[in-house]
């Protein structure tokens, strides 16, 4: 079988199978490309998932991208989204003309009646988890608070909100970058084979 | 018309969505509910509890929901292809840009920097669910159901992980029995 349509039954069957998001799906992809098929190595698989961990956009599609990609070229790719989304697609349709049909009986209403103020609290709950990740200090704790209120409550738009959040850690991470690498230009200075011993004098002076 | 919005929207959407599915929640609430009005905020939590129990990633689930009700068919279609081309166009195209190492670290860390903001975005999206369409019974001499079932599946949620399918499917089984 071609590869580009092994592709597409793989990440179908992950795709109509796996419950909860692209986070959850990650060890059946890995199970299949890395341990079943042999397409790619383990530790070059976990390479790609933290590259596409930090890109925008749909996690799961992005890993079907990347995957196909690495393994089949542009087709691959192709086959391995396509395979990925499919399965959500149909599902949702099936479902969506069914609920319009009976949206507005009064057991459905009963039940979702219900439901709303729990998909609150689904939303709510990692959202405060996260912050509790990201390690927010006292100092940073302004960026959540004035995402919230700058979005609930000035009502602006959160790609806005995110473009700036985006220019603010790029500064921040190039800031990161230039120190890295001056703090390494300072250790390659005077000249190459002496920097170990002026780097531990000055720790010893440093010391008392 | 229609279609334009459609594409511009999730095309948008793909492009910011940094984080992960709830966080595009949060940029598809804005757009589809406060922006377009496409939603009410009920219907919205409807889409939300029916793309978490559906397999498949919440924000193909909620760009094929949205794009069917606001225009049929083609417009399912049309709302997942535009949530996914500027990932198509980023893995054809700019791929080499992001495999490199030094820029890798750089996105890395500039994602650090992001994600307090993120959490931000979803809490936010959060409090403007908070209403009376999604707690209808809420206030004096009522008997605050919806309001219980929120505390209840918070403290689930956040204190013990609990499985989101499973909290959805009882409060539903709560709703059908209190209401």
């Amino acid at each position: 079988m071609k590869k580009p349509l092994q592709l597409f039954l793989t990440f179908f069957k992950i795709g109509a199978f796996t419950l909860g998001g692209g986070y959850a799906m990650l060890s059946m992809v890995e199970k299949a490309v890395v341990d079943q098929k042999k397409w790619i190595p383990t530790d070059e698989f976990w390479d790609m998932i933290a590259v596409v961990q930090s890109l925008p956009g749909v996690f799961a599609v992005n890993t079907a991208l990347y995957v196909g990609h690495r393994i089949a070229g542009r087709s691959g790719a192709f086959a391995a989204m396509l395979g990925a989304i499919i399965p959500s697609i149909t599902i949702i349709l099936l479902l969506a003309t069914v609920f319009h049909e009976y949206r507005d009986q009064p057991i459905v209403e009963r039940i979702f009646k219900g439901i709303r103020p729990c998909v609150v609290a689904l939303i709510l709950a990692p959202s405060l988890r996260m912050i509790k990740s990201a390690k927010v200090t006292l100092k940073t704790a302004i960026i959540p608070i004035a995402t919230v209120f700058l979005i609930w409550w000035c009502k602006i738009s959160p790609a806005y909100v995110i473009l700036a959040a985006i220019a603010g850690s790029l500064i921040y991470a190039l800031i990161i970058r230039r120190r890295e690498i001056t703090r390494l230009r300072d250790c390659e200075t005077p000249s190459g084979p002496e920097i170990p011993k002026s780097r531990s004098q000055k720790e010893k002076e440093a010391k008392p | 018309m229609i279609y334009l919005q459609l594409f511009w929207v999730f095309v948008k959407i793909g492009v910011l969505g940094f984080g992960g599915g709830y966080a595009m929640l949060s940029l598809i609430q804005h757009e589809v509910v406060d922006h377009y009005t496409w939603m009410t905020t009920t219907e919205f939590a409807d889409m939300v509890a029916i793309s978490q129990m559906t397999p498949g990633p919440i924000s193909i689930n909620l760009a094929t929901y949205v794009g069917y009700t606001t225009a049929g068919f083609g417009g399912s279609l049309l709302a997942s292809f535009a949530l996914c081309l500027p990932s198509i166009i980023m893995v054809y195209f700019i791929l080499k840009l992001f495999m490199s190492k030094k820029n890798n670290a750089l996105m890395d860390n500039t994602l650090k920097g992001l994600k307090p903001a993120i959490a931000g975005l979803i809490f936010a999206a959060g409090l403007s669910m908070i209403n009376l369409q999604n707690f209808p019974d809420y206030g004096k001499g009522q008997y605050n159901i919806s309001v219980i079932i929120c505390i209840l599946a918070f403290v689930a949620s956040y204190f013990f992980k609990a499985n989101p399918i499973l909290l959805i499917v009882l409060s539903g089984v709560v709703g059908l029995i209190a209401y």
